[in-house]
């Protein structure tokens, strides 16, 4: 009994009762402690998740990274908080003190409350809302209010052209994300993070539905203002965006939540298409679905650690087309085919029933269906592109071949 | 753990995320030196001393691009009940819902055809 | 009488967020300032949703409103010129808002409040009958008995305020 009351936090309020406390005192007590964990854990992790992502950009780059602080240069980040923690903080005149000050904080927020839904264990999990979808894309949403807050109230003209062209940005962003989240809902019937990744028991849904999870990593990566979408601090245009007059902690906490968002949004991609912690001998170990959730999240991490270090920065208006032009159009045409198939598949009976849906040969007729429709409206896109793309070209080469025969047709009048 | 507790441990954790960030803020606040003159308390400008009011009229762009967004916003809210009673469905509930995104492709078409999506 | 719990403590919070927040929109010179305490009010509507037993609507109340809204207003307001800092907090149409603020207060007291007050007694079934889950939303929306009508209308209507939108806003063709 007392070994049990230590182990586990699910037990932790029945045994402080057992232990002579208010039941009310206890409840509260045992959520406190789940609290404090789970908003804890980010940021002790993201000091790790700094320093993973200046080493990889540094390799890319043919460079060393931080090498000197520790072993590996690991202790690198904690020199730097100490550092910026440290160091005068500038407010400047004019400045919205309140705002100015309450932005880097909600943007950190925004971050960790997307921490408390995310399923880590069969059992382990913050809060179970039925709604946890809808939770996080609403959350995400409330970091795009930080940009505003940050600068609108820096009283600089460089801070608020970048967070006006940014949130514009983030805003359309999550058009596409949300579309590519129906589908996952579609599969799994349910809005619950956990049951999301119960209903990934028997195949993930990156197989089933690739192009959602294609459409939700990319606008994700924009949302995070990760390159090639990192206008949010494009440095040539902008200098530094809408955090240029933050200095000290305040800027610390912005760079802090921008690299835990990066890494979160990974999370998530892994818990609703790679099947979160599921993985074997989960459910007699359930500590094992933390390393496979790590490693899940971890990929796609390094992924686009590496496209940030790689890409080239894309213009606004390139942004723009390229969300409102392709993203936007594609998960439209991918919703609609997807549930008009899938509907078909439950017609017909290839579906997996509500009790056989954790076993992988039963979701096979319906994942292949999937897979294979995926794939035709992926090759049916390309077809698409190419040829718009080669028609733009032509149209180039016409435009060129009319220009060089008209200067050739002026430049003898031109000399003479 | 039951519906209300789940939400509790939505709003303990709503309080706590503001304290967490807050913490690194108080222990600089205590820390940090503080020697502010008029020039560090200027406003950032490549160096040169920033003229008129930041707080300028901005394009109408920026309006409509946030229009358009909030169009789709709140018809994809509508789409996520459908989404998850999606397998309880019939073809008639399916069409239904086709009948509302083509509804929605026609904004965005019309959004396109007018250059509203274009950013200039 | 009313019992003394955590959901009428938090309850209370909520509201005090919402009318607070509602009266700084009304009091304040500054728009954005407005702005934050229009979010500040809407966030405790979402808190209420959710004691309300309805999450969705606490959630889209945070992504739409908080979300989009919000930020729709923030653009919108510096779309227009030296609106940051208002001098006059009426103008010579106050007393017809007050009227109407009186009236839809009113209205809202007898139209909704009333009824479920009066018949309380009645209606006193255990709650968890009567919470309809999203799924049961998701049903409701697209059957042919119930509200697939409306669903569809709110589609069209969305769809025409967005061309009407565009149509007022584009600058020049």
């Amino acid at each position: 009994m007392e070994a049990q009351c230590i182990n586990t936090l699910e037990t932790l309020a029945p045994c402080l009762v057992r232990g002579g406390m208010d039941p009310g005192l206890a409840q509260f007590l045992s959520i406190a402690a789940g609290v404090l964990i789970v908003s804890g854990l980010p940021l002790l992790l993201v000091i790790i998740f700094i320093w993973v992502e200046r080493k990889i950009a540094a390799r890319v780059q043919d460079r060393l990274g931080p090498n000197r602080v520790g072993p590996f240069g690991i202790l690198q980040n904690i020199a730097d908080a100490v550092k910026l923690i440290i160091k005068e903080d500038i407010t400047p005149a004019g400045a919205d003190r309140l705002i100015y000050t309450a932005a880097p904080i909600v943007a950190m927020l925004s971050v960790i409350l997307i921490w408390s839904v995310v399923p880590f264990t069969p059992i382990h999990i913050g809060a179970d809302l039925d709604i946890g979808v809808v939770y996080v894309v609403a959350i995400g949403s409330v970091g795009t209010l930080a940009i505003m807050m940050a600068g609108w109230s820096s009283n600089n003209k460089y801070a608020l052209l970048g967070a006006f062209r940014v949130v514009a940005a983030l805003v359309s962003y999550e058009v596409p994300m949300i579309v590519a989240l129906l589908i996952p809902l579609m599969l799994a019937g349910t809005m619950s993070m956990q049951g999301i990744v119960e209903a990934q028991q028997g195949m993930w849904f990156v197989i089933s539905a690739p192009i959602a999870a294609l459409i939700f990593y990319i606008s994700n990566m924009a949302e995070t203002g990760r390159a090639p979408f990192d206008l949010i601090e494009a440095e040539s245009e902008l200098v530094a965006g809408y955090n240029i007059e933050y200095s000290g902690m305040k800027f610390g906490l912005f760079m802090a939540s921008e690299f835990l968002h990066s890494f979160t949004v990974n999370l998530l991609f892994a818990v609703i298409f790679l099947g979160g912690w599921s993985g074997p001998f989960v459910h007699q170990v359930p500590v094992l679905g933390v390393v496979y959730l790590g490693i899940k999240s971890i990929i796609p991490y390094i992924f686009t650690i590496v496209f940030r270090s790689t890409v080239p920065r894309v213009r606004i208006d390139q942004m723009m087309a390229f969300n409102w032009k392709f993203l936007v159009p594609v998960s439209i045409v991918n919703v609609l085919l997807v549930a008009f198939v899938l509907k078909v598949v439950q017609e017909l009976g290839l579906s997996p029933s509500p009790e056989n849906v954790h076993d992988f040969a039963a979701n096979l007729p319906q994942t292949a269906i999937l897979l294979v429709t995926n794939l035709l409206m992926g090759l049916v896109t390309i077809n698409i592109l190419r040829n718009a793309g080669r028609r733009e070209r032509i149209a180039d080469q016409n435009r060129a071949l009319r220009g060089a025969e008209r200067d050739s047709a002026i430049v003898p009048t031109a000399i003479s | 753990m039951t519906v209300v507790n789940e939400w509790a441990f939505i709003g303990v954790s709503m309080a706590v995320a503001w304290i967490f960030p807050a913490l690194p803020l108080v222990v600089s606040w205590i820390f940090r030196p503080r020697r502010p003159n008029a020039i560090k308390m200027a406003t950032y400008e490549c160096g040169v001393e920033t003229v008129g009011d930041t707080w300028v009229q901005f394009k109408v762009q920026y309006y409509l691009n946030g229009l358009v967004f909030l169009v789709f916003d709140v018809e994809l809210i509508f789409l996520f009940p459908w989404a998850i009673a999606y397998s309880q469905l019939d073809f008639f509930a399916f069409g239904a819902g086709l009948l509302f995104i083509f509804l929605l492709t026609d904004a965005l078409i019309y959004a396109w055809k007018k250059n509203a999506l274009e950013w200039q | 009488m009313l019992e003394f719990n955590p959901q009428l403590i938090v309850f209370f919070l909520f509201a005090i967020l919402t009318l607070g927040g509602a009266l700084g929109v009304v009091t304040n010179r500054n728009l954005i300032h407005g702005a934050i305490y229009l979010i500040i009010s809407l966030f405790g509507g979402a808190g209420l949703f959710v004691l309300l037993s309805a999450p969705f609507l606490a959630a889209v109340q945070v992504l739409v409103y908080i979300g989009a809204i919000a930020i729709l207003i923030i653009f919108a307001v510096m779309l227009t010129r030296s609106m940051t800092s208002m001098r006059e907090l009426y103008n010579r149409q106050w007393w017809a808002s007050a009227v109407a603020a009186v009236l839809l207060f009113g209205m809202l007291v007898l139209g909704v409040i009333g009824p479920v007050w009066v018949t309380n007694e009645e209606t006193s079934q255990p709650v968890s009958d009567l919470v309809a889950t999203t799924q049961d939303l998701g049903v409701a929306l697209v059957d042919g008995n119930q509200y697939v009508l409306p669903f569809e209308i709110a589609s069209l209507l969305l769809t025409a305020a967005m061309i009407g939108a565009i149509v007022i806003a584009r600058e020049d063709d």
